[in-house]
């Protein structure tokens, strides 16, 4: 089952005009504030009426504007979760989670126990919304999602609200949704971090537009993508498994373009990861070096260049079967004779590396 | 507490008592349903309509009384109807209490239009997300959110009728038995030389019970309050 979304609609200070598909699994709507994220998310839910437009969810047309269907809000069964949880505060979390089953056939327990154990909130159902906290009411409010079962999950920001305490304490949860879930998530963002640790796929949104869109593995080492996701944000996905642990408090890991030194990875031997390397980390030297503290220098090739407006170049690197991206100044780029083809080493620092840049994959993926 | 009133005591307070509740209990509905429409909807003529909810409150009471009498009199266009299918209201206390509901309605749609307007439209968009039809939205979600100020209203405007002497005694004059309720009385036994003694009595009780009333609201918003969590 997937989405299909094609929208028009024009808002008294700029115009929305997005068309993609989004497969199982989450897909991201990264963009700025105000770039027309959340009124994508609200046409797909029914809240806002588009001028035109069509979206359909597997079989399921929800809107389509050519043949005059609009399906009401109640009736489309998507599950939003809002920034703000919107739980109701008249019921307590066991009502608040019961609250759109009953308009789905019934509370099944045997899901309502899988989604309450996959959240974490079995402790909480006897409470009202006023005692919980922010993240436990984004749980929550997931959770309620869920059981109204739904045939796609909307999310707009859940973490947004969120300090990084609460936000470290509910990102494992939308991990295991994203690898549990089997139906489609839009995940609406402007943090490039969640995207990479979360979004199977992304659509970049700027002022309305669609203006990139893809696997996120393959957006993030694009370097026409930079623009959009901001240049200290900018960071390609590595794939990699756990070698081992090594005594000194180091990880290694293995990587289609050889092994990496990392800081410990709390992960056995054998698990997949995704490792996001942000750009501004990574050093290109034309001769191996040596003498160097850097823990990791794996030969690569350059694929392409990328001049910005400001004095840096953009320059993205295959290493083995993954691509890199590494952000140089252009005056570096002319003296060391950068070019596409040319065989050099990018460094990374191991401490560079940081535990929110390591993502575990589940197994089967 | 029967013993200790007279029959007429007893019969004003008696009366006083069916006139508020029933006229409560009429507008409730009517209250409700004005307050959302005010508090929600857009449509033409709403300040009139907000106008004419509103007008009991600021016209004095004897206007409202004689406009209640034209119109519900037995010579007036509705009253000559209800008269001929046997339903007079004039001078009986179904009058009554149609005089102290249009008196109380503006309080009672006052408190529940701000606690509609209190409730969150977010929530009800979460509901409708949720598979709420609008209907269901209300009934699970605004009404139970409303609550605290549907008692509010409730108690305003009972207290509001329980206390209602002008519109009533114009409307529906002051018969004992018939219309005379415990302002009524009071009145009327102020009236007469060396009424005082009865007077005080009447409202020693009208004191009683409207503690007695204010008491128990209070209980039941606190329930209420703790239920809806804030």
């Amino acid at each position: 089952m997937s989405l299909s979304v094609a929208l028009r609609h024009s808002f008294a200070d700029f115009k929305l005009d997005v068309a993609f598909d989004s497969p199982l699994g989450v897909t991201a709507l990264f963009g700025r504030s105000g770039a027309g994220k959340t009124s994508v998310i609200n046409a797909v839910s029914g809240l806002l009426r588009p001028d035109a437009g069509r979206v359909v969810v597997g079989e399921t047309v929800l809107f389509d504007s050519e043949n005059g269907l609009d399906l009401p809000v109640h009736r489309r069964r998507v599950g939003y979760v809002f920034q703000d949880a919107r739980l109701f505060p008249h019921l307590s979390v066991r009502g608040n989670l019961g609250y759109g089953a009953r308009f789905a056939g019934g509370v099944d327990p045997v899901k309502f126990a899988r989604v309450v154990e996959m959240l974490g909130i079995g402790a909480l159902l006897d409470r009202r919304p006023a005692a919980l906290s922010g993240g436990e009411k984004q749980r929550v409010a997931i959770g309620r999602a869920l059981l109204a079962r739904p045939r796609l999950l909307l999310l707009d920001e859940p973490l947004a609200a969120l300090d990084d305490a609460r936000k470290a304490e509910v990102v494992p949860f939308l991990e295991r949704l994203r690898d549990e879930a089997d139906l489609p998530i839009l995940y609406v963002s402007h943090s490039v971090g969640e995207v990479a640790r979360l979004a199977n796929t992304v659509v970049v949104i700027e002022a309305g537009r669609v203006v990139r869109a893809g696997p996120t593995v393959e957006v993030l080492a694009d370097p026409a993508a930079v623009p959009s996701l901001g240049l200290r944000e900018a960071g390609a996905l590595l794939n990699a498994t756990v070698i081992g642990h090594h005594p000194d408090g180091l990880s290694e890991v293995a990587t289609s373009g050889g092994p990496l030194i990392l800081p410990h990875v709390d992960a056995p031997p054998g698990t997949r990861l995704r490792i996001r390397i942000a750009a501004q980390d990574v050093i290109l030297s034309i001769a191996r070096p040596v003498g160097l503290s850097a823990l990791n220098i794996v030969p690569v090739q350059i694929v392409s260049l990328r001049d910005g407006n400001g004095p840096g170049v953009m320059v993205q690197l295959r290493a083995g079967d993954d691509l890199l991206l590494a952000r140089v100044t252009r005056r570096s780029a002319t003296d060391l004779g950068l070019v596409p083809g040319l065989d050099c080493h990018a460094i990374v620092k191991t401490v560079a590396v940081s535990g929110a840049d390591v993502m575990t994959l589940p197994a089967n993926r | 507490m029967i013993d200790a009133l007279t029959p007429a005591e007893w019969q004003a307070l008696n009366l006083s008592l069916r006139v508020s509740f029933w006229a409560t209990l009429c507008s409730l509905p009517i209250g409700v349903f004005t307050a959302y429409a005010l508090a929600r909807w857009t449509f033409p003529g709403k300040a009139i309509v907000n106008g004419l909810v509103h007008l009991p409150l600021v016209l004095p009471p004897v206007v409202t009384g004689y406009m209640l009498l034209i119109t519900f009199g037995p010579r007036g266009p509705i009253g000559s109807v209800l008269e001929a299918i046997g339903l007079p209201i004039a001078f009986r206390w179904s009058g009554a209490a149609l005089a102290a509901a249009i008196m109380a309605f503006p309080l009672m749609v006052r408190a529940i239009r701000l606690s509609i307007e209190a409730v969150d439209p977010k929530l009800e968009q979460a509901a409708a997300t949720l598979g709420a039809s609008r209907a269901w939205v209300f009934a699970t979600v605004t009404l139970p959110l409303v609550m605290p100020g549907i008692l509010a209203g409730t108690i305003l405007a009972f207290a509001k009728a329980m206390g209602e002497f002008g519109a009533t005694i114009t409307f529906v004059s002051n018969i004992p038995g018939q219309t005379q309720t415990l302002p009524t009385a009071i009145y009327a036994f102020l009236q007469i030389p060396g009424g005082e003694g009865a007077a005080l009595r009447l409202v020693v009780i009208a004191v009683v019970v409207s503690m007695g009333a204010l008491l128990v609201s209070e209980w039941v918003a606190r329930r209420l309050a703790a239920r809806v969590g804030s």
